[in-house]
């Protein structure tokens, strides 16, 4: 029963920056079909766990076990660059907070879609032309601005070309750092919106940071709360937001500005 | 009665410690034995403050609880709520226990009548079959066509409500817990959500409500369950 076996499943995560501890003790699983979201603040150690998570840093301690679409659980630190690289590629996305983190901002909107597909293995021009429009479709690009360079697109549209380009080869597990950070509040809807619905048909494993209770609360059925780079709570979402436990999350829930 | 239940608490307690006030407690529930047959509905009774909705949300594991447990039968083994990781906690919500709340937690640009279907699709109905089964619901609940695909964020409450209730009431869930289902309604959309309700009832589901409407809660409780208010009146000692 492939659903009842975690996708991602790390333990003892520690990792110091000279004497400040980024992760302390950290574990964490995520499942097939679910969408979990670290949340906390700067500082909060968040970030530094997806990269651990993600294989682009070592930990000082602790690991991180994948389960590939074919079953094998593969260690994520230790299994060499280029079965890492292979991931990213194929069964892995990434949505970065900048969208030109993720985008080749000289190369058109249908050619960053595109070449994900090629990367893995797509050769037939016209096919990978339509599927590329389908996705700009999807992510509600008019497909009319194919051929146009992204450097020339707001920062949502940018957004939704990086997450059309990660999802077209249908990822297995997709990590978000911060996908609404630093976009009009009109956008980010808009933009939370896509991500729920597309998540949702796909059936995608999510790993999602955010320092936005808000945006957990919409995406996210579990929540892990970190500050100093611990655990200090976790859980299905509206439980920790409505009923939180700990003081540090009574304190983050308290803290939001009501519209 | 040691019948067949659906949903049962047993000797449930829930006190909320506010880490904020100086680890201020607040006592809402304790000693609660609940205890709901399929086909029957239960309506909560008790004064304002009693902890009526923080039962219901205990119940639908919205809250956490101190003490005691939550029992749901679901897929006819009993589900131990308390102690249920989240995954569990969604599947539950998934097959066997929904809610209607008194609001709808809106989510934006999405439209009514996929709001509605959205529960139905995770239960794993065809998109166009779970559509087609809103779409009926909402009519009965007479909203009008032109409103199934619009997002409710600017209905009114009576439109938002009857959402609300479509989605509750469209999977046919084995237990429902209804928090006010009929707050904002007029007299004949309440009708319609008497109407749902006992044909939920008929239908096996064990339903537990907050009724203020003495009204509905005569036409549909087989019995009330009281809460009594906390004795020691800490509640006002912050």
């Amino acid at each position: 029963m492939s659903d009842d076996a975690p996708i991602l499943d790390a333990s003892g995560l520690h990792l110091r920056f000279g004497a400040v501890p980024a992760l302390d003790g950290v574990a964490l699983r995520v499942w097939p079909g679910e969408v979990v979201a670290i949340l906390g603040e700067s500082g909060s150690g968040k970030t530094s766990l997806l990269r651990v998570l993600s294989g682009a840093l070592a930990p000082d301690a602790g690991g991180v076990l994948y389960r590939d679409a074919s079953g094998a659980v593969l260690p994520v630190l230790g299994m060499g660059e280029a079965a890492l690289r292979r991931l990213v590629r194929t069964e892995w996305g990434f949505v970065h907070q900048n969208p030109r983190d993720g985008l080749r901002l000289g190369v058109s909107a249908g050619g960053n879609v595109g070449e994900r597909l090629m990367a893995v293995g797509a050769r037939h021009y016209g096919g990978i032309r339509a599927a590329a429009a389908e996705w700009l479709r999807r992510v509600e690009i008019d497909p009319a601005r194919m051929d146009d360079l992204p450097r020339d697109f707001s920062g949502g549209m940018q957004q939704r070309l990086q997450i059309a380009r990660t999802l077209v080869t249908e990822p297995r597990l997709v990590f978000m750092d911060e996908p609404t950070g630093g976009l009009d509040v009109s956008v980010q809807a808009r933009l939370l919106d896509l991500i729920r619905a597309l998540v949702a048909d796909l059936g995608l494993a999510v790993l999602l940071v955010t320092h936005d209770i808000a945006v957990a609360r919409l995406l996210a059925h579990r929540l892990v709360v970190m500050r100093r780079g611990r655990v200090v709570e976790h859980g299905l979402t509206d439980r920790v937001l409505d009923d939180p436990q700990h003081e540090y999350t009574q304190l983050l829930v308290s803290s939001v500005l009501a519209a | 009665m040691s019948g067949a239940w659906a949903l049962r608490a047993e000797g449930l307690a829930k006190t909320f410690t506010l880490h904020l006030q100086g680890g201020a407690r607040l006592p809402v529930l304790s000693g609660v034995d609940l205890s709901v047959a399929p086909g029957e509905c239960v309506a909560l009774a008790g004064p304002s403050g009693a902890g009526k909705s923080t039962l219901m949300r205990c119940l639908y594991g919205n809250y956490g609880a101190e003490g005691g447990r939550i029992l749901v039968r679901h897929r006819g083994e009993a589900v131990d709520f308390t102690a249920a990781d989240a995954r569990l906690v969604r599947e539950v919500r998934r097959e066997t226990l929904g809610h209607v709340s008194q609001f709808l937690r809106v989510i934006p640009r999405v439209p009514s009548l996929d709001i509605v279907a959205e529960p139905l699709v995770a239960r794993g109905m065809a998109r166009d079959a779970a559509r087609e089964e809103a779409r009926a619901l909402l009519l009965r609940l007479n909203m009008p066509p032109a409103l199934h695909a619009l997002p409710p964020a600017t209905f009114s409450g009576g439109e938002q409500q009857r959402v609300n209730l479509a989605r509750g009431f469209a999977p046919g869930y084995p237990v429902l817990l209804l928090d006010e289902p009929t707050a904002s309604l007029d007299a004949a959309n309440r009708d319609v959500a008497v109407a749902l309700i006992r044909e939920a009832k008929a239908a096996g589901a064990a339903v537990v409500g907050i009724f203020h409407d003495a009204d509905v809660r005569d036409r549909v409780a087989d019995r009330l369950f009281t809460i009594e208010p906390r004795q020691e009146a800490s509640r006002s000692a912050a």
